[in-house]
């Protein structure tokens, strides 16, 4: 974890007219409560994390939870109240208006839930919008545009207006618009939220489809703990501004670190989240049957064969050494065993 | 006491017009009371009382207080004017260079400034006019007098008509299409035709002026009040007041500081046309949701970036409702602004009007309505052009519209040179038709109404008759029977049934004003005037606009009929009634009811259809009949909407009662008029013209606030 992109330090944003002083007063220890009786709203308390170079950090919680605000103080839409924010190694805070908009122009993309479109440009022109603003000449801009579109498979409909589009398609052209300046960070908030559940599934894997060719620094901001699991690296859960736990997927469906966190590990179908090496035991390796699985295997897509040993099977990574086992009764257990008490 | 607890609004309406009624009673007419027909208060009377306030004496037939408030404000007009004066004429001296003379003069600050936006304003229009038409002043204004002598040959030709006309079409062909090409061609056709050639493109360097200025400022002014709360707040009082103020009265101050002329007429468009455009502006930035301002910001824009490519664009539809609002207005003026000597179509329309000849002052105000038509469409065609990236153009294609246009002007001008020699001795009808000496279809709608007078007579004078003795004459005589603090106490009373306390202090404050005025009677008699207009124009409002809701294409039909009445000016709706009914209170209300049943109908054709389609459905499902629907359904729902149409046509109804005083009547237009033509009428002209906007503001409080409060309980936004 060298040289974090995003790297933030105890970052507060409380929303009314006193909260700078309010916040000086109380030393770091924030009371919703007592700042809500002087009419401040704290949006984000205390938020300290860092995201490394193409890392997918998800942000979620439920609406009021304070997610959209701390995607918005780290793009400075707002600023925060307390805290420090740095943008590969810069000071976010400190950066005047013309640095900061050098910042956005060449490093940051933001995608947004209700997309966000410019109704009185075409697919193209809304897509080249970043662009022309940076100062790229017309031609140059709506070839890279065009590019875009094809890359979100829009092509065919670059002169369409946002309003003659489905809300997918609509979302396509928010994706395509932020990354046409090729930034290293790109913000999503909750950019499949206002979808339908088929085409959000459609575009959820659209989108790892993208990330795995882009490699980006992502922050993803959701509300839906199931995108969460599906896409992140990592996880961040928030409730009332505080950042809950931060962890990988497999982690906190495991290890939910409060009983907030745990209500929504619950319901979650373990058997499609977890991998062979999350539940793998990697200190026996002998002993074992002739089955081998790879280790970042989906417990679901190998249990039916592991269920049908009777020995341990052995755990393999990519070059073929076997790093762990893993016992059918282990993978039943996984997946039936101890919801409530585990 | 169960009926009174149930209905606590009701007893206390039914209480506040008990004592309204008891007032009426109690309270005497004094005996020496009489209505102050037209001049008679210049006259100097015994009988007069007096007051001496800053230095300023006010004269006033004196009643019982409960009667008739003394008028304690008379001494604004005079106060008004006097200190207009002092600011042209004494106020800061300033040197400056007399470019003729060749030396320093002092002349005071306001009056050079004033100078100078006219001699400015001046240069634009000549300019404009003078591509037009053709012309000297241009060309002067670079030179001198001395230069055009010595060189006779420099002076604007002018265009032939035939290359105007191709060339609009050419640039509407452009903008939008065909269709707005063809109706482009055909209005510059038929104003050629019917010799209003002159006159049209008078009146159109005048808007073209004054129309982009309106949109600058109001779009300006507009951005300003989005940025900043505290210049939102100071413009919000004065924009309410130029909202409801008679156009009339603006007339008169400006006719002090600008005089005469053009220059004078754009500065007072841009006073009236502004406003709503800051208003629209406003409106259509506040709605831009917040999502698409952090995506601005997010591609990187700059300040200015962000306003004027993703803001602006963005509200555009409310600001295109902002530039068909100027465009609207600009022609209006057009029409009222040739009072203080603009030339154009509204001149002739006015001299057609004194002459009683509503077939040429048909034709006039048909032209003014088919260019207002034309420039809205044309606008709007370019706020929505689209610009194509891909097309694979050859040079030809990319400049056929220039090269199109090149061609016309070489062959209008061959054409204008031939017809030379065509109409060798007579006019060269293909440069320009002169006035009056095209086709005209005046005759015939001269003759068609001389023949619906003559074949109507009896029964139009004995419905006149009927109408003025047994309706209007009561009805105006009630009007002024009612002391000033029975009616005082009647809208305060319902100010505070409204809207509580605020509501009652701001009409309280707004009545006193026209209360303590010299004009109370003449309010008065604007109010009945107004009252009649605004009750009858609803009801026939009302049932159109139910009627054409139940049938789709109808309604639209009816909306398309609204927005065609509405761009006719104002003035051409006087003329006919004029003809009929003469110069009586029945042609200025029939004109009114006619002009202010537009938005009755618009507004309610407009509530009935904002009712959710889910609950159109829920109804039909619960098994309601239409006429249920309507009754329990619809109308509960669309009322709201419906009351600022109200709103509307109280505005429209004042508006035509106060131009109602070119036929003549006897309430505050009369005397706006006057002021007109008045040396001293700045003053009268302008306090006049606020106590109409008040009488509007009353109204539109008391709606505005009700229409919140029941929004707020059916929790429509």
């Amino acid at each position: 974890m060298s040289n974090p992109v995003i790297k933030c330090e105890s970052v507060y944003k409380i929303f009314g007219e006193n909260a700078k002083k309010m916040l000086q007063d109380s030393n770091g220890n924030v009371d919703a409560k007592t700042f809500q009786e002087n009419g401040c709203i704290v949006g984000v308390n205390n938020a300290s994390f860092e995201v490394s170079k193409g890392e997918m950090l998800v942000v979620m919680g439920l609406s009021g939870s304070g997610k959209s605000t701390l995607l918005r103080c780290i793009s400075r839409l707002t600023d925060a109240t307390g805290g420090k924010i740095f943008i590969e190694g810069q000071d976010l805070l400190q950066l005047n208006n013309k640095e900061l908009i050098e910042l956005r122009r060449n490093k940051m993309g933001m995608v947004f839930q209700s997309f966000a479109l410019l109704p009185h440009k075409t697919v193209v022109e809304n897509i080249a919008f970043p662009l022309q603003i940076k100062g790229t000449k017309t031609e140059d801009s709506i070839s890279k545009a065009m590019d875009m579109v094809k890359l979100v498979g829009l092509d065919g409909r670059e002169n369409y207006f946002p309003r003659e589009l489905s809300g997918g398609q609509q979302q396509r052209v928010g994706i395509a618009r932020s990354l046409a300046v090729e930034p290293d960070i790109w913000f999503l908030d909750e950019p499949f939220s206002a979808l339908d559940p088929l085409i959000r599934k459609e575009m959820q894997d659209e989108f790892l489809r993208l990330q795995d060719k882009l490699q980006k620094t992502i922050m993803f901001i959701t509300h839906d703990f199931d995108e969460a699991l599906k896409l992140a690296d990592r996880i961040a859960i928030m409730k009332d501004g505080i950042i809950e736990q931060l962890d990988t997927p497999a982690n906190i469906v495991l290890n939910p670190a409060t009983e907030y966190v745990r209500k929504f590990t619950e319901e979650v179908p373990r058997e499609k989240v977890l991998l062979i090496e999350d539940v793998m035991d990697a200190s026996t390796t002998d002993n074992l049957g002739d089955l081998k699985v790879l280790k970042d295997e989906i417990i679901e897509n190998v249990a039916e064969k592991i269920l049908t040993q009777e020995k341990s099977v052995a755990v393999i990574d990519n070059n073929n050494k076997i790093v762990g086992s893993i016992n059918p009764a282990k993978i039943i257990n996984t997946v039936f065993g101890g919801r409530k008490n585990n | 006491m169960e009926f009174i607890k149930k209905y606590p609004k009701l007893f206390q309406w039914l209480f506040l017009l008990i004592v309204f009624f008891a007032l009426c009673f109690a309270i005497d007419v004094p005996e020496t009371y009489k209505f102050i027909r037209g001049q008679a208060e210049f006259v100097k009377d015994p009988n007069q009382s007096s007051f001496v306030f800053l230095g300023k004496e006010v004269r006033y037939y004196a009643f019982d207080v409960f009667w008739r408030l003394p008028p304690l404000l008379g001494w604004l007009p005079i106060w008004i004017n006097d200190s207009l004066f002092f600011l042209m004429n004494e106020w800061m001296p300033i040197e400056f260079w007399n470019e003729d003379t060749q030396e320093f003069r002092t002349r005071p600050l306001v009056l050079q400034i004033s100078r100078n936006l006219t001699a400015f304003m001046t240069f634009l229009i000549e300019l404009i006019r003078e591509i037009l038409l053709g012309g000297l002043e241009t060309i002067v204004a670079f030179t001198s007098w001395d230069w055009i002598d010595k060189n006779p040959w420099a002076e604007l030709p002018g265009l032939p008509w035939t290359i105007v006309a191709a060339g609009s079409a050419i640039l509407a062909y452009k903008l939008s299409g065909k269709g707005l090409a063809l109706f482009a061609g055909l209005v510059m056709v038929y104003i050629s035709i019917f010799g209003q050639w002159k006159p049209s493109m008078q009146t159109l360097s005048f808007i073209l002026v004054a129309a982009p200025l309106s949109f600058i400022f109001g779009l300006g002014l507009g951005i300003a009040a989005f940025k900043s709360k505290r210049v939102e707040k100071a413009l919000y009082p004065l924009l309410l007041v130029m909202q409801t103020m008679p156009q009339y009265a603006v007339l008169v101050p400006a006719l002090v500081l600008f005089g005469v002329g053009d220059h004078a007429a754009v500065i007072i468009t841009m006073v009236v046309a502004v406003p709503p455009m800051i208003l629209l502006t406003i409106l259509g930035l506040r709605a831009i949701p917040p999502e698409v301002i952090e995506a601005g910001r997010m591609s990187g824009c700059n300040n200015w970036q962000l306003m004027f490519k993703v803001l602006i664009p963005t509200a555009r539809r409310d600001i295109l409702i902002g530039v068909n609002q100027v465009i609207m207005v600009c022609f209006s003026m057009a029409v009222i602004s040739a009072f203080i000597g603009a030339k154009g179509l509204g001149f002739n329309l006015l001299l057609a009007l004194n002459q009683l000849n509503i077939g040429l002052a048909l034709e006039a105000g048909l032209c003014i309505s088919l260019i207002a038509i034309l420039l809205d469409k044309m606008s709007l065609a370019w706020a929505n052009k689209q610009t194509d990236y891909f097309g694979n153009l050859t040079f030809f294609q990319r400049n056929k519209n220039i090269l199109f246009f090149a061609a016309t002007v070489i062959i209008g001008i061959i054409l204008a040179y031939v017809g030379t020699f065509l109409f060798k001795g007579s006019y060269n009808y293909l440069f320009e038709v002169p006035h009056n000496k095209g086709i005209s279809t005046a005759d015939f709608w001269n003759k068609g109404v001389d023949w619906i007078f003559d074949t109507f007579f009896v029964y139009i004078k004995a419905f006149n008759t009927w109408l003025i003795q047994d309706v209007l004459q009561p009805m105006r005589a009630l009007y002024l029977r009612m002391p000033a603090v029975a009616t005082l106490v009647l809208v305060v009373g319902a100010g505070y049934l409204i809207g509580g306390i605020r509501s009652a202090l701001v009409v309280c404050g707004l009545t006193l004003f026209i209360a303590l005025s010299p004009w109370w009677d003449r309010a008065l008699v604007t109010a009945y005037m107004a009252t009649f207009g605004v009750v009858i124009s609803c009801i026939i409002g009302f049932t159109v606009g139910t009627l054409c809701f139940q049938n789709k294409h109808s309604a639209s039909f009816m909306l398309g009929v609204c927005d065609i009445f509405q761009t006719f000016p104002s003035f051409v709706y006087l003329i006919p009634v004029m003809m009929l009914f003469g110069i009586t209170d029945t042609s200025v209300l029939i004109a009114v009811i006619v002009y202010a049943t537009i938005p009755a109908t618009r507004y309610t054709i407009e509530g009935l259809r904002s009712v959710p389609v889910g609950l159109h459905d829920a109804a039909t499902m619960s098994g309601v009949n239409k006429f249920q629907r309507l009754t329990k359904i619809e109308f509960p729902l669309a009322f709201p909407h419906m009351m600022l149409g109200l709103n509307q046509t109280i505005v429209f109804a004042l508006f035509m009662v106060i131009i109602g005083a070119f036929i003549g009547t006897e309430d505050l237009g009369q005397y706006i008029l006057k002021a007109l033509s008045d040396k001293k009428g700045a003053g009268i002209g302008f306090t006049l013209g606020i106590c109409v906007a008040f009488i509007g503001l009353i109204f539109d409080n008391l709606i505005r606030t009700w229409v919140e409060k029941r929004k707020k309980h059916l929790g429509i936004n």
